[in-house]
């Protein structure tokens, strides 16, 4: 497989991963019955549930797929890609959950992934004090 | 309630990626690897800023879980990018990094549509 095929799949999976895994972890907690700031116990039996379980471990390969496309692709690549989360975010919202996304709500997101890119696609090494070490 | 808890969660997220980037630059250059990876995981326990910055991470997760169950996930995960504001700012004045055009430009698109989200 070349290397570009690898790079976008990690990334496709990455994203989509992170997205569901935020999904079923709203699904989840929202059909648990206790509200979940404060207590730790409470935390504890959430995760019991399949929605929020399910919704860790895809949070978790999210980052292991994360790993891997650093591997392959170079981190001024990664990040800005990394904002469409923000935007599959309300995507998921709207038509999965059903919540109301106002005009003024898509615009804020398409102004935070702007944003979110902008940051992200700049110089990443600023300070000059990187020592490199035998790679 | 909904940005009580948007507030600790950047903070933590914002705190973590400082405590991080601090410690990582004093450890100098990575290399990614299965043997680099091992390497990492060793470091991570060995040196306390890095624990720390998995702390707050923990932390700043569990508020998200907490805020996703009340607030809709379109709120939730874009407000969450309120941590590029304060982590900008804390670049700037805590890790003396400069910051350019670009990065200012992005901030404040940022900033400009998180405070959207909240009207």
């Amino acid at each position: 497989m070349s290397r570009t095929i690898r790079t976008y799949l990690w990334l496709a999976l990455f994203l989509a991963l992170r997205a569901v895994g935020n999904l079923s972890l709203a699904m989840g907690t929202r059909r648990f019955p206790e509200t979940l700031a404060g207590d730790p116990l409470v935390y504890l039996r959430s995760m019991l549930d399949p929605f929020v379980a399910a919704g860790i471990v895809m949070l978790i390969v999210a980052l292991l797929a994360r790993l891997a496309l650093l591997s392959v692709a170079d981190l001024s690549f990664i990040l800005p890609m990394t904002a469409i989360g923000y935007v599959l975010a309300a995507l998921l919202g709207r038509f999965v959950l059903h919540e109301a996304v106002s005009p003024q709500r898509w615009l804020a997101v398409a102004l935070i992934f702007g944003g979110a890119a902008l940051v992200s696609s700049t110089p990443q090494s600023t300070t000059g004090k990187l020592k490199k070490k035998a790679q | 309630m909904t940005w009580i808890l948007l507030s600790i969660m950047v903070v933590a997220t914002a705190l973590s990626d400082l405590l991080q980037s601090y410690e990582m630059k004093r450890a100098g250059a990575q290399s990614v690897g299965a043997r680099g990876l091992g390497r990492l995981l060793r470091m991570i326990v060995e040196r306390r800023y890095l624990l720390m910055s998995i702390g707050c991470l923990a932390f700043s997760f569990f508020a998200f879980m907490a805020l996703v169950q009340s607030a809709p996930l379109s709120f939730a995960v874009p407000a969450s990018a309120a941590s590029f504001v304060l982590e900008t700012a804390a670049a700037k004045v805590l890790l003396k990094e400069r910051i350019g055009a670009r990065r200012l430009a992005g901030t404040l698109l940022v900033l400009c549509g998180v405070v959207l989200l909240g009207r």
